[in-house]
């Protein structure tokens, strides 16, 4: 597909790598900066164009008459919205905006509507309902949902002395008596998808495909707390603070926010009638302890500095019991970060970039069996795809263990009209189903690919 | 530094180069040269041999910066001109092994320069294999293999730029892969129309190719000796049209074939390389008048002789030496300005011209108003610092090698004009200078050593300097 991207800040070159590694894209990225042009050009496949957006001469040099997507990701919301307008008039491609500002959120879908976009992208309100679902399910690191919710993939690390270290892959089902399947385990920097001989041991970060019920089974069988937390302390209350309070007092969680500047917490205030708002430095860690965090039950760092959240949440870790998440907006060091004790890590440009690459994927395949839903697992090594299976699809009416399978893939899970099967060898795949694959690769756009 | 990667594209480029050789070799066949068959399967075989030895092991990090691809460009370009000169070498029709160097560099960097006293001895099998090595620099090997290579990603970008010549390269498509594609697959339809046009008229066969390959890489090896002369003068003609037409930007033949033939036309550099070359042909034919004595012989002889020196081929009909002072002069200019960048000429680009001509103009506007803003633009749009700043550095080190090389070349103790044209011809990639560099003699005369400094001008001016500076700077290779 032809892809523009303006604006090549932080999330147009992630969107740019990604969707580069596809192949069968052709991306030309658009930004009014010459260097960072010079920049992205340089580091991945893509054709630049150096000029604004909203300049009708650089969208045409850009091949705007025969784009499929443009996707405008530049800091304006303003900016972002006019392009797509003139990219609808120029062209016929689907337009992707990028729109941050609350009051633009609340009129989305009039937006939506009236400028004809195909998607409307919040990096700050996506980043909040990902917190706000850890936050409900506190052991997991990291959790990702397909079926529309039926179906879960948790991320966990396995802690000392549980009964999963040194157990062989192949062993769960019978030993513990839960229908969950290990889907991918990160051990230092590899990642693999583990066969039935595969053994774990304890401080690898497993991934498990279950239902939902089964999840909470499986943890509380293993020894994990289930519970949902009760109250959240948020140090930092900018938008993605905004969002994710308002997310969690809506699910009956108690919220404490502690913010910096005086102003901006009258406006929390107003806003958030709920929540307890705390007027003071989040660096300061007596004010920490006088709010309690050693009794908190978790806590959310969201400044705008990554490295002031890195060292709170150290030491809210230090102190307290809580379940910690952390937002880091710009530093690309997650390698070194995922050596920190960290719990949750939140990279909001990454989510961003991946849900629009959901959609470019999906739009990308419309014929025969597409994919569903998309998420990148195993700190971004792989990634869990749902196809939905067509009447005379390759994979169909054959058992599992008769396919001819790619190597380092999955199948991790049917669902059959809302039954969730965690497919074993002799199960089949019928039409109709929808199927959770985990690849290694990436690039798959339909279910036939993942055949030898 | 990522070792491996180099190692793995040069043995690629040797891969490549032993498949090259598969011509020369049917070549052989056809004409019943029992020798060469020989002499080409046992280079094939080395070839291939440290080909395949290179390239046996995908490297297992893939990543390539500017670094490793300037040092992979410059590195391929001499190993393959080492490997190119076997045959010369093996055959012992050239028997100095720097000689038979001399003349692959010449082949590849399409300079057309020649060691060789008679051409017409050399079997037709080496005469197709020297115009071949134009055809492949002309375009650039490494834009082949970026066309057919599985590299990864935007990285094999830093390889295009590094070989291909001007001030600021750009891709015609988003994908690398596709821009080198289409690239050449403009420069192998162009070759082939040219060899029917040549065939249609009363050229033969070999001829037709070997003159096309020459003339499509812009590089100028003849396989007479006496150059294009005994031609007919449809030949010459359509000779002359097609060295033109192959110093144009192969951009813009894209933007034609987009049907955006508008914006061709109002581009800066094809506005002003067409202007230079009808002066040009204006002066000389006016100037040469006497020589000729009809209008056409004489506007036959100055078109080709400009449109042979602009696009830095190097063709000769006739021995432009015996010019009057202002015609040959016109010619040595012509040199400097080369052909448009993005073309397969070499030369300074008349796109760095009219940046530096436009970078004097401001800087006298800028002498008058001291505060006053002005921006260099080209097809109105601004050129950015950073371009003006690289060609203006490139000028400055062309200078610098130039003056050297004349310098070292002058233990030889020949005439300026002879050692001025001969590092004009060589660092330009056109072939024949002036005096005993002139179009009916050759490069024989020169020591070893001047002949390495010749090799070397023609490596910097193909691959515009930087690639090889680098390659020899110490600190690339410092930790």
């Amino acid at each position: 597909m032809k892809i523009i991207i303006v604006g090549c800040g932080k999330v147009g070159q992630k969107l740019a790598e990604r969707l580069n590694q596809e192949k069968e894209h052709s991306i030309t990225a658009v930004d009014i900066r010459y260097d960072v042009i010079q920049d992205t050009t340089n580091s991945f496949d893509v054709m630049g164009v150096v000029g604004s957006g909203t300049n009708i001469d650089t969208l045409k040099e850009a091949g705007i008459e025969n784009a499929d997507i443009l996707i405008a990701v530049t800091g304006s919301d303003e900016l972002n919205l006019v392009v797509c307008l003139m990219a609808k008039k120029l062209g016929k491609c689907r337009t992707i905006a990028r729109v941050r500002k609350p009051e633009y959120n609340k009129m989305i879908h009039l937006l939506k509507e009236d400028l004809s976009l195909a998607m409307v992208i919040n990096p700050e309100r996506t980043a909040a309902s990902e917190i706000a679902r850890v936050l409900r399910f506190p052991s997991a690191i990291q959790i990702d949902t397909f079926a529309k919710g039926r179906i879960e993939i948790l991320k966990f690390k396995i802690p000392e002395k549980s009964p999963l270290d040194n157990l062989k892959v192949g062993d769960i089902v019978a030993k513990l008596n839960c229908d969950i399947l290990v889907c991918g385990v990160e051990r230092g920097d590899d990642a693999f998808i583990p066969g039935g001989n595969f053994i774990l041991k304890s401080g690898d970060l497993i991934s498990i495909v279950s239902s939902i019920q089964n999840g909470a089974y499986f943890f509380k069988k293993i020894g994990f707390n289930t519970n949902r937390v009760k109250d959240t302390m948020i140090i930092g209350g900018g938008e993605t603070g905004y969002y994710l309070a308002n997310q969690l007092i809506e699910t009956g969680i108690n919220v404490k926010i502690i913010e910096q500047d005086a102003t901006r917490c009258d406006e929390l205030c107003q806003l958030l009638p709920k929540a307890t708002i705390i007027n003071g430095d989040g660096t300061d860690n007596r004010l920490l302890l006088e709010e309690g965090i050693e009794s908190a039950e978790s806590v959310v760092s969201l400044t705008n500095i990554d490295e002031e959240n890195i060292l709170l949440s150290l030491f809210a870790k230090s102190k307290s019991n809580a379940k910690i998440v952390t937002k880091i907006n710009r530093i690309a060091y997650d390698e070194v970060i995922d050596k920190l004790d960290l719990d949750t890590t939140i990279y909001p440009k990454n989510i961003t970039a991946e849900y629009i690459i959901r959609f470019v994927r999906a739009k990308n395949n419309t014929i025969g069996s597409n994919i569903e839903t998309m998420h990148l697992i195993l700190d971004g090594k792989a990634e869990a795809l749902e196809f939905r299976i067509s009447e005379n699809s390759p994979v169909s009416n054959i058992t599992i263990e008769s396919l001819e399978l790619k190597k380092n893939i999955l199948i991790a899970c049917i669902n059959r009209n809302g039954k969730i099967i965690i497919p074993r060898g002799k199960d089949m795949i019928l039409p109709n189903d929808t199927v959770i694959v985990v690849t290694l690769k990436s690039g798959f756009a339909d279910i036939s690919d993942i055949l030898e | 530094m990522n070792y491996k990667i180099i190692k793995h594209v040069i043995g690629w480029v040797l891969k490549i180069e032993s498949v090259c050789m598969l011509l020369p070799f049917l070549c052989a066949i056809i004409y019943g040269e029992k020798d060469m068959l020989f002499v080409y399967s046992i280079c094939m075989f080395i070839c291939a041999f440290f080909g395949f030895g290179l390239s046996f092991k995908a490297p297992e990090r893939k990543s390539m910066y500017a670094k490793e691809g300037f040092i992979i460009v410059a590195l391929s370009w001499i190993v393959m001109s080492i490997f190119g000169a076997l045959p010369f070498y093996i055959s012992k029709h050239i028997p100095s092994f720097v000689d038979a160097l001399f003349e692959t560099v010449s082949g590849f960097t399409t300079t057309g320069a020649s060691i060789l006293k008679d051409v017409e001895a050399l079997p037709k099998s080496h005469l197709l294999w020297r115009s071949f090595t134009h055809w492949l620099g002309g375009m650039g090997v490494l834009v082949f293999l970026v066309a057919i290579l599985p590299l990864s990603g935007g990285d094999n970008f830093y390889l295009m730029k590094a070989e291909s010549p001007g001030p600021s390269v750009s891709k015609l498509v988003p994908k690398v892969k596709s821009t080198a594609k289409i690239l050449y697959g403009i420069y192998i339809v162009m070759t082939i129309v040219q060899i029917v046009l040549l065939v249609l008229g009363d050229m033969n066969i070999f001829d037709s190719i070997t003159l096309s390959f020459g003339t499509a890489g812009t590089g100028g090896f003849s396989t007479r000796n006496s150059g294009i002369s005994e031609y007919s003068s449809y030949s010459q003609i359509v000779i002359t049209i097609f060295m033109l037409l192959f110093g144009v930007n192969f951009s813009l033949y894209y933007l034609v074939l987009l049907g955006k033939g508008n914006s061709v036309l109002k581009s800066d550099e094809l506005r002003a390389y067409t202007g230079i070359v009808l002066t040009a042909i204006i002066i000389i034919s006016i100037n040469c008048f006497g020589i000729f004595g009809t209008w056409f012989e004489s506007i036959k002889h100055s078109a080709f002789q400009v449109a042979s020196i602009i696009t830095t081929t190097g063709y000769s009909t006739c021995d432009f030496d015996l010019w009057p002072s202002l015609s040959k002069t016109v010619l040595v200019a012509l040199m400097f300005i080369g052909a448009c960048a993005g073309s397969t000429g070499g030369g300074i680009k008349v796109s760095r011209f009219i940046i530096l001509v436009k970078s004097i103009a401001k800087e006298i506007k800028i002498a008058a108003h001291p505060k006053a803003i002005h921006k260099i633009t080209m097809d109105q749009r601004p050129v950015e610092h950073e371009t003006v700043r690289a060609v203006n550095v490139f000028m400055a080190a062309y200078l610098i090698i130039f003056a050297f090389s004349i310098l070292i070349i002058s233990i030889d103790n020949f005439d300026f004009t002879t050692n001025f044209t001969a590092i004009a011809a060589t660092i330009n990639n056109i072939g024949p200078g002036l005096a005993k560099v002139g179009p009916v003699q050759n490069f024989s005369i020169f020591s070893p050593l001047s002949k390495i400094v010749l090799i070397f001008d023609m490596l910097v001016g193909r691959l515009e300097i930087f690639p090889l500076l680098i390659l020899f700077s110490p600190y690339t290779w410092k930790k």
